[in-house]
């Protein structure tokens, strides 16, 4: 990573400003954002949405030509702009040719990515941003920190400051009076600007409209009051049917503020009429800028069904802490990513996809469906492919990818993190865990490991076949829970096996984009856990059970193999999550718990894959409270912890603040237990209150369940 | 429909009124623009624009009622207007959005540069929700059509809600049941 860029996180995080006004505005945007869907299908309304935006990119040249054909026959002069400069120079012509001195636009993306002000302003053009933020940006000289709400890091004094400079007179730090301020000097400007700049956020084939969405009204000044319109619209805008608008404009303003819609939607067809009785002149821009070539990669076609609502940056865990600009170019967050690497180029992202835990967050909520971690994993493998691993990635994964030496390596460290470790804890771990993470300790890795602790357990004979996935952490760091979960499949009745030659799930090399390292992974974990006909393979790591379930598959096909295909497929279909079984084994009478002990308050953390992969929440809380428990669900219980397995270890500076929000969030419950179903996150957790000294215990689900069994 | 419409439309900062006749309103909107200081003096202006409701009006005398009333449109007297009375179209309970075809300028500039704006729209014009308005209006017959749904606003200085930031600061939507469809 650049050393540049890991400043620039390290000065993002440690201000409290941006930091506190991004938590803030997160925490009540999941809730009002839930409050706004009320009464609304979401899983419907954005099915329509992906579909509709998919077939206007799957059929660009047909929208474009049909667009261009209809808004001129309304009167509009279009333009297609294959790349920024085309654009650029269309616009400077505009304004040239109409002896355009001043200019008024309102917030538009599409001219922020060809850095349009920049432009006019080279040929003495006077260019006012009018939206409020945007305006504030302006004369402080910077970029927006988020697509939305771009001024959200600065503060009121800040402003202030910023406007009485502005306006040569000291102000006030009140709000309302400094908005005041800016209708005032903002109001003349329209007034006076020869032309005005906006963007579009819908672009309708079949009518050539264009439907501008806003809360100032600055849009409506700036399309009725200076008599050259022009609008930069970028080609994935389009959506073919005007009726297309009602689904769209249904997400856009819930999913962006939480708005049931803003306060203006204004749809222009072709030219209105001026205020000297004119016909106003409108251009519209039709921008490609790769967005084309976009559409053209499978991989990346998705991303063309973004509407811009920036949801996908609000419930980002990264993104609150980090801020927009971290990012570095016009585009931020998760989707940022995606479009700085195809706008701009791929190398552009190399450092910002790191910025992404995989939480799955963003996924969940986002209303043109785009799978933004898949993309990114996939930017990810291109960068590997193209650059190849960092030399100490490369040593890592060359141990992993050898499934005996990786596991002597593990057992080695065993001995030679010794005389670090302090209880069962490791101040300093060997190999490739050696960077100490801040505010978190790391477990010891175990004397024994659970593959030779099975050997000494007695399987019963038993024709219920199971076999056991452990998974590395089990495996090396916490066996007792693998004893545990032998232990209870053996009182349901199952015997269980445990394949000696299974390794690595292949997570941590996919996840650093060593997508054939992950192949060898998969293919060695298939062989192993195929050879025995069995009825489930279990696994208590959701990583790995997500692993086994679909990313198998997944690095086969991102990488055309497709010689153990069937096999990975069979392998998923067998494959279940430890919570989902036991639900299933004490629903069907195989597995007794004792019966009414109160075994006192608990409250649970959601892992990200567990929950948003395999779509799993309730069977674990129902297990619990089967044993006994009492659930005290704490705020953001299926918020990311922090952990992302090697994430934690490339980016301290943003695992530790997100683990110490979970931890206060854990702490506020009052609960003396917080359980949990990955062994990942127990790390993480479990490593963080050893550290903070909370008087709180950190157990996974199966630990709980093993000591309620019947005998 | 209405009590819903209201309760949407309030809860976004808008204002609601009802009555039954033409006169009424008329009465109502005189009433309010007296309160609210339209004196013709300065920049204390009224300006309303043309639609089905003004047909039979006396312009004259309401203009004689309130100095500063005025029905012939300009931008200047737009920009300094204190009021601006418009029709809208349709109304939408779910959202408690008004929806009108604003292709004419003076309905765009009566909106859109005086602090308060007054919409009126006969009640028989409220629909249930965007798909429902979606099938009544076509940007064939109109080149601009506008939604809005409360007053400008903006929380662009540290996520506080400031109302008026561009467009009208108070949104005054006036109901009148004598102007059913």
């Amino acid at each position: 990573m650049e050393k540049n860029f890991k400043k620039s996180i390290s000065n993002a995080v440690n201000n409290p400003i941006l930091t506190g006004a991004l938590g803030k505005f997160s925490e009540a945007y999941k809730i009002n954002r839930a409050k706004s869907y009320e009464g609304i299908d979401f899983e419907e309304l954005r099915q329509t949405i992906a579909d509709r935006k998919a077939y206007a990119a799957a059929h660009l040249e047909e929208m474009a030509a049909a667009f261009t054909k209809n808004a001129e026959a309304r009167g509009a002069k279009v333009f297609r702009a294959n790349s920024a400069e085309e654009a650029v120079n269309y616009i400077l012509n505009v304004a040239k040719d109409n002896n355009v001195k001043s200019v008024v636009k309102s917030k538009s993306m599409a001219s922020e990515e060809i850095h349009l002000n920049k432009h006019l302003e080279e040929i003495g053009v006077s260019v006012r941003e009018t939206d409020l933020g945007e305006w504030i940006i302006q004369l402080a000289g910077q970029r927006p920190s988020h697509m939305v709400m771009p001024a959200i890091h600065m503060t009121k004094e800040e402003v202030s400051d910023l406007f009485s400079k502005e306006v040569h007179e000291r102000l006030s730090n009140d709000i309302p009076k400094l908005v005041e301020v800016a209708r005032h000097e903002l109001r003349a400007k329209f007034l006076e600007a020869d032309m005005g700049i906006t963007g579009g956020n819908i672009a309708v084939a079949e009518t050539g409209s264009i439907v501008i969405v806003t809360n100032e009204g600055n849009a409506r000044m700036t399309t009725i009051l200076p008599k050259i319109h022009v609008a930069l619209v970028g080609i994935e805008k389009f959506v073919e049917k005007f009726d297309d608008i009602v689904p769209i404009l249904t997400a856009l303003p819930r999913s962006a503020t939480a708005q049931l819609l803003t306060s203006y939607v204004s749809i222009i067809t072709g030219t209105t009429p001026n205020t000297d009785g004119t016909m106003k002149d409108l251009h519209i821009v039709l921008m490609d800028n790769h967005r084309t070539e976009m559409s053209k990669d499978p991989k990346f076609v998705q991303a063309m069904q973004c509407i811009r609502c920036g949801s996908c940056l609000n419930v980002c865990p990264i993104f609150r802490l980090v801020g927009g600009h971290v990012f570095g170019s016009t585009y931020t967050g998760g989707i940022g990513t995606i479009l700085t690497a195809w706008f701009e180029e791929m190398k552009n992202s190399e450092d910002i996809q790191g910025l992404c835990i995989q939480c799955g967050n963003c996924k969940e909520v986002c209303p043109g469906k785009l799978d933004i971690p898949e993309m990114i994993m996939e930017i990810r493998r291109r960068i590997v492919v193209d650059k190849g691993q960092s030399l100490a990635q490369k040593a890592i994964f060359s141990v992993v990818n050898n499934r005996k030496m990786f596991h002597a390596m593990l057992r080695t460290a065993s001995v030679t993190g010794k005389p670090f470790t302090t209880g069962s804890f490791i101040r300093h771990l060997p190999l490739f865990l050696s960077d100490l993470t801040e505010g978190r300790s790391l477990p010891a890795i175990a004397a024994v490991p659970f593959r030779d602790e099975f050997k000494k357990i007695k399987q019963p004979a038993s024709d219920k076949k199971i076999a056991f996935y452990s998974g590395c952490l089990i495996d090396f760091a916490y066996p007792e829970m693998g004893v545990s979960l032998v232990k209870i499949l053996n009182r349901a009745g199952y015997q269980v096996v445990y394949p000696q030659e299974q390794t690595c799930c292949g997570a941590p090399a996919r996840y650093n984009g060593a997508y054939e390292v992950a192949a060898n992974n998969a293919v060695d974990n298939i062989k192993a856990l195929l050879k025995e006909d069995v009825e489930y393979v279990v696994s208590a790591c959701p990583t790995c059970t997500v692993a086994l379930n679909h990313e198998f598959i997944s690095t086969f096909e991102s990488l055309g193999q497709t010689e153990h295909m069937a096999d990975a497929e069979k392998l998923a279909a067998k494959t279940i999550d430890f919570s989902v079984l036991t639900k299933k084994l004490i629903d069907e009478g195989h597995l007794k718990l004792k019966q009414g002990k109160s075994m006192g308050s608990l409250t649970y953390h959601d892992s990200c894959h567990l929950k948003r992969t395999l779509n799993v929440s309730e069977q674990p809380r129902e297990i619990l409270r089967k044993a006994g428990y009492e659930i005290k669900e704490m705020f953001e219980c299926d918020m990311c912890c922090g952990m992302g397995g090697s994430y934690s270890i490339k980016l301290p500076e943003i695992s530790k603040p997100i683990l110490q929000r979970k931890l206060t969030n854990i702490r506020n419950t009052g609960a003396p237990l917080v359980a949990m179903d990955c062994p990942g996150c127990v790390l993480q957790i479990r490593g963080g209150v050893d550290q903070s000294g909370d008087n709180i215990t950190v157990k996974h689900t199966l630990e709980l369940i093993a000591e309620m069994i019947e005998d | 429909m209405f009590e819903k419409f209201k309760a949407r439309a309030e809860a976004v900062g808008s204002e609601v009124y009802r009555f039954k006749t033409k006169s009424e309103t008329v009465d109502f909107i005189l009433s309010f623009l007296k309160k609210e200081g339209v004196s013709g003096n300065g920049k204390s202006y009224a300006l309303w624009s043309d639609s089905g409701f003004m047909k039979d009006a006396d312009k004259k005398s309401l203009s004689e009622k309130i100095p500063g009333l005025k029905f012939e449109i300009t931008r200047d007297l737009a920009a300094d207007s204190l009021a601006g009375i418009s029709e809208m179209s349709y109304a939408l309970a779910d959202t408690g959005s008004l929806v009108a075809d604003q292709t004419s300028i003076n309905a765009r500039l009566v909106s859109t540069l005086p602090a308060i704006h007054i919409a009126l729209i006969g009640t028989g014009r409220i629909l249930e929700d965007k798909t429902a308005v979606f099938r009544k209006i076509r940007p064939e017959n109109s080149s601009y059509i506008a939604f809005i749904t409360g007053p400008s606003r903006t929380a662009d200085i540290e996520r506080v809600l400031t109302i008026g930031v561009h467009g009208p600061k108070r949104l005054v939507i006036v109901f009148v049941d004598e102007m059913e469809g």
